[in-house]
């Protein structure tokens, strides 16, 4: 397979680091080389968490900026802040739901508004798909879901060219029994959604 | 059973840069393993204690790395198969048994790996310490991928074998938190007893008996030199007149690199993964048909340097570069962009970077900083120094830890940090240079890792500041791993002992001691007042146990606290302490729920005793 460059960005507690796992079990059954790589030095302390994955021949294990060809963001604010790793060839698919820093949270500090975000991405990117995955991990039965949301979305856009049923049996051997049931309606509602988004 | 310990050769798995190296090493039949935490590292250690529980491996987290070094060494001396692993700093700590365990060597194979940081994702500094494999003459190797991280560690106990030479092992962050496919292989039985066999004229090391031991030294470099040249970790890809020298994850940008430009026939790629000593007939051969060299390395010009001198003394005029102002540079890491880019412009290659998107239109976005989490301890303890310092005017030097963190604003305790424990002894040095109050912070892992050795210097010599050792259990930053003042029973693990932190401090000497509840505001403040007023040195212990991992326990049963309508809007709970469970809405201040763990300081702090109890 040609290779295919992903960035994911999210906020510390929002599960990048499973939705990663997830998809390099899909790799591996897809028969696909992936290699990932992961900052997450404060994670647990509020900070940002990026996971760069390479699917494909290539053989390094990180993203230039400029070079993601899909920019999957957790929280609006920090898909807009990834802005530099992508180029108008990226796809981004977002996240509308938003985790305001702590400054902002105390009112020192101004959250950019998200239709702006929302336009910006739009504008300067190949495509957007923005979903409020909040809610449809809430609808699906747990606001832990938000990464298998948007894990759905993803896989709808057929970059990385992973069959459904792939990625579907990669959260059954990745995630946990207990949530099984809610992520996988995660993950059909974060498809349905991307499908239906214009 | 643990992942690691599954004896399923062929079986191919997704793992973790660290999950690799210790599967490595479980293949390789290690038997002794020892380290002190540190970024990048902690997943190794993690894996293998996790591993001892479950199996016959000893493996003990060590109360610092020339510790953990020197407990390694003894084992390897007794002919077992020892690891040693550390982030690269603790490599300065480890230093001084390095260089000397060198002249010694062992008889059972030894890993000592150095994890380094380029780019200082979780670092104090980028060192690059390699060249601690070329100050103290060891053999090292440099995986560049994840599934080679494992194939080196299973060959490094060999080499050392082979040798009688500890083996360094180098990676960098990128290796350690990489994810890739990697295949197990078979598993060499373990060797879990061994037995030291007196030989004064190599382990006694005396001054008539090291400098034998540095002639023997030298002639081992030799043999090591002899492996190097036809290691398979060295091999060149490739047959162009374009010469590229690589290491680490370089190695694969540049492989990428040749492949995305479409010069893979102009080049030739020498990827050095047993990189010292270095392969000198190989790099010499491997010159001579080059029109052009560029050297690919992060961190110092090391393998550069010696490829110039190589080619000198070949009498070969050819261009070798790698660091200079128009290509790699000497700081933070690289990536794949930036390596294609200098190839492109170094072999003349023609190439246009892709265009970067405009950053107009776009607002500023809100900066997402660390911050101590929700009911940490340390937000209260900071709070209640500055309370019962008032109008002094102090120096806070600190130490590494969550802590750290103490010095954003509006806690801005933390003015002095350079390395573990020098909370400690800059304390002395400040309160005898300045006339200014000292007063420090060091955690308790901390404390044990290189702290004591300061206090009983502060005592010894007079020294005059207030040290607060935060004791929260644990070693936090680095994921929650036990030092020596955890009680292991809690977590149904026998064969551990236990110190005490007060009785230690009070036996070292320190006359005025004194223990603090940091959530007990008030009564903290008149301790550490009473403390700061002693002239000498004084000690507080301040004592909770660590939230996040309390928490991870069930030891925490949080009971959030709310914003009544008695507040008047100070915004003095926001603006002192900045707990992350504040947030305003409609101009009020407010305390998410979810997040509160009922610490109660702000509570405490309000003056209109505003905040209260969420009634279930």
């Amino acid at each position: 397979m040609e290779t295919t460059r992903l960035i994911m960005v999210a906020v510390g507690g929002q599960g990048n680091l499973l939705a990663s796992k997830v998809l390099g079990e899909a790799a591996l059954i897809s028969g696909v080389q992936v290699r990932m790589s992961e900052i997450h030095g404060m994670a647990q302390r509020g900070g940002v968490v990026e996971s760069a994955i390479v699917f494909g021949e290539a053989t390094s294990s990180i993203i230039s900026d400029g070079e993601a060809d899909i920019l999957l963001g957790f929280e609006p604010s920090e898909t807009l802040r990834a802005l530099n790793r992508c180029s108008k060839d990226t796809k981004v698919i977002t996240n509308t739901a938003t985790l305001p820093p702590f400054t902002v949270s105390i009112g020192k500090g101004v959250y950019p508004d998200v239709e702006n975000i929302k336009e910006l991405l739009k504008d300067k990117c190949a495509s957007l798909v923005a979903i409020d995955a909040m809610a449809l991990a809430k609808e699906a039965g747990s606001p832990m879901s938000v990464n298998i949301v948007l894990l759905g979305a993803l896989i709808e856009s057929g970059s990385l060219g992973f069959t459904k049923e792939n990625v579907i049996e990669a959260i059954k051997r990745r995630t946990k029994k207990a949530f099984l049931e809610k992520n996988l309606n995660a993950f059909e509602l974060g498809f349905v959604a991307a499908q239906n988004y214009s | 059973m643990h992942k690691l310990l599954n004896d399923s050769p062929g079986e191919k798995i997704m793992l973790l840069g660290n999950e690799a190296i210790a599967r490595g090493a479980i293949e390789a039949g290690v038997a002794f393993a020892t380290t002190y935490p540190g970024t990048p590292s902690s997943e190794i250690s993690l894996n293998l204690f996790q591993m001892s529980q479950e199996s016959d491996l000893y493996f003990e987290y060590s109360t610092n790395e020339k510790v953990a070094l020197e407990v390694a060494a003894a084992a390897a001396n007794s002919g077992l198969r020892t690891f040693c692993m550390m982030k690269h700093v603790g490599l300065n700590v480890a230093a001084d048994p390095l260089m000397t365990l060198a002249y010694v060597g062992v008889t059972g194979g030894m890993v000592i790996l150095s994890a380094d940081d380029p780019a200082m994702f979780s670092s104090q500094n980028e060192q690059d310490n390699r060249y601690y494999a070329k100050f103290g003459n060891l053999p090292m190797l440099e995986p560049s991928s994840v599934p080679e991280a494992k194939e080196m560690m299973r060959y490094a106990f060999d080499l050392s074998e082979e040798l009688h030479q500890p083996v360094l092992l180098r990676t960098t962050t990128r290796i350690n938190h990489s994810n890739a496919f990697v295949t197990f292989g078979d598993m060499k039985p373990r060797q879990t007893k061994g037995e030291f066999i007196r030989e004064p004229s190599r382990c006694v090391t005396v001054p008539a008996v090291s400098r034998q031991l540095h002639v023997k030294l030298l002639e081992k470099m030799e043999k090591a030199k002899d492996i190097c040249e036809s290691s398979d970790f060295n091999p060149i890809k490739g047959s162009g007149k374009f010469g590229i020298i690589a290491n680490g994850v370089s190695f694969h940008y540049a492989l990428d690199a040749v492949k995305d430009l479409g010069v893979e026939e102009d080049t030739k790629i020498l990827q050095l993964g047993f990189s010292n000593p270095m392969p000198e007939k190989l790099i010499k051969n491997f010159l001579k048909d080059c029109k052009k060299v560029l050297v690919i390395e992060e961190g110092e010009a090391f393998m550069e340097e010696t490829v110039k001198a190589f080619a000198q003394e070949e009498g070969l005029m050819i261009p070798i570069n790698g660091k200079s102002e128009t290509l790699f540079s000497r700081l933070s890491e690289y990536d794949p962009a930036m390596v294609r880019e200098n190839i492109a412009s170094y072999f003349g290659i023609e190439y246009t970077p892709r265009e970067k998107l405009s950053s107009d239109n776009v607002p500023p976005i809100p900066m997402r900083p660390p911050n101590l989490c929700s009911g940490c301890s340390h937000r209260a303890t900071f709070y209640e120094v500055k309370q019962a310092a008032g109008d002094m005017d102090i120096i806070c030097p600190t130490d590494i830890g969550c802590y750290t963190l103490g010095f954003l604003p509006p806690l801005n305790t933390g003015d002095f940090v350079i390395c573990m424990g020098s909370s400690v002894s800059t304390s002395c040095g400040f309160g005898k240079a300045t006339d200014q109050k000292v007063v420090s912070f060091i955690g308790d892992s901390t404390f044990f890792h290189s702290g004591i050795t300061g206090l009983v210097n502060a005592v010894f010599n007079d020294h005059n500041f207030t040290l607060v050792i935060l004791e929260n259990g644990t070693t936090a930053m680095t994921g929650h791993q036990p030092h020596p003042g955890v009680d292991m029973e809690r977590f149904g693990l026998d064969g551990f002992g236990r110190v005490n932190i007060e009785k230690l401090v009070r036996a070292l000497g320190v006359e005025h001691v004194s223990v603090i509840k940091p959530f007990k505001v008030k009564k903290s403040i008149e301790t550490i007042r009473e403390a700061l007023e002693y002239k000498g040195v004084s000690v507080i212990l301040s004592q909770e146990p660590c939230a996040l991992y309390a928490k991870s326990l069930n030891l925490l049963k949080p009971r959030a606290f709310k914003v009544s309508d008695r507040c008047v809007d100070h915004k003095d709970c926001v603006n002192t302490i900045a707990c992350p469970s504040f947030y305003i809405e409609d101009g009020r201040v407010k305390i998410d729920a979810d997040t509160c763990v009922g610490c109660a300081v702000c509570a405490q702090i309000c003056p209109e005793n505003a905040i209260t109890p969420v009634k279930k």
